[in-house]
């Protein structure tokens, strides 16, 4: 009787949301391309990649993961990062939401294509997997000095 | 010289406050109940404990957590999935809770929460005493 009024979150909001967003990404001033490898917005866990002159950084959005479960592996440009999240979710109790991703997940990053794959660095912090990438030492921007 | 720095801190604060009017992230949550009371998992990957607020007004939970980490200097970004930095989100409690007994943890991003049920209204056992 009331499912209308409890779902109301769930599908009205989520649905002006996503309108707002397509809209938003359809007129951005400067849309990124969309890679080939690109995946739908909201697939799990979320990333941010990041470059600076030094490196590129990439950050996995992935909440209570086990960071020695993690299988990160780097060929040439391409970055993979397959992990597993199983919940423990108790079975004599009743359920109401259940959004959080259970299961395995797996992402392949594209990256600038002058990283080094022997310079890698990751480290887990508050739910955040860090990733640093270096770039090669030869395409880095160096000082010239005047003599 | 002075009137230099002024410029720049007012751009600043200007830039802050397009920040905080812009979106917020809605993290997912898993919401289970027992008969002692109510669990709620909320995902916030970024946040650390002191960057944490969680407000009890009456009967409505509020939840919401400011994403921090180092980044380096200059950083231009290549792809974002996450544009915002603050969590928040709301939740109607109801009468037989006790919010005053909310037990809250942080592990991992992964925050925690109890929310007992009042001592009378939790299912009692009822023995049936043989006469």
């Amino acid at each position: 009787m009331f499912g209308s009024l409890t779902n109301f979150e769930g599908s009205l909001f989520d649905d002006l949301r996503r309108m707002q967003q397509e809209m938003e990404e359809m007129f951005a001033p400067r849309a990124w391309p969309a890679g080939i490898r690109s995946v739908a917005r909201g697939t799990y866990p979320p990333i941010n990649v990041g470059a600076t002159s030094d490196g590129v950084d990439v950050y996995l959005f992935a909440a209570g993961l086990d960071p020695k479960a993690l299988d990160i592996s780097i060929q040439q440009n391409l970055l993979t990062v397959a992990g597993e999240r199983n919940l423990e979710v108790p079975d004599d109790v009743e359920h109401y939401r259940r959004e959080r991703f259970s299961g395995a997940f797996r992402r392949v990053i594209s990256l600038p294509e002058d990283v080094d794959p022997e310079k890698v660095d990751a480290h887990y912090v508050d739910g955040v997997l860090h990733i640093a990438i270096q770039r090669r030492e030869a395409s880095r921007p160096r000082q010239i000095e005047v003599k | 010289m002075s009137q230099k720095t002024d410029v720049t801190a007012r751009q600043s604060t200007q830039a802050q406050e397009t920040g905080e009017r812009g979106y917020v992230l809605r993290p997912p949550v898993n919401v289970f109940e027992d008969a002692e009371g109510i669990t709620l998992e909320a995902d916030m990957p970024g946040v650390s404990k002191d960057r944490l607020q969680l407000k009890v007004d009456g009967e409505s939970l509020l939840i919401e957590g400011d994403i921090h980490f180092d980044m380096p200097e200059g950083m231009e970004a290549l792809h974002a999935d996450v544009r915002a930095t603050r969590y928040s989100r709301n939740f109607a409690l109801s009468r037989e809770l006790d919010t005053e007994g909310i037990d809250a943890s942080l592990k991992d991003g992964v925050l925690k929460l109890r929310i007992p049920k009042r001592a009378e209204v939790r299912p009692r056992k009822i023995e049936v005493r043989v006469a």
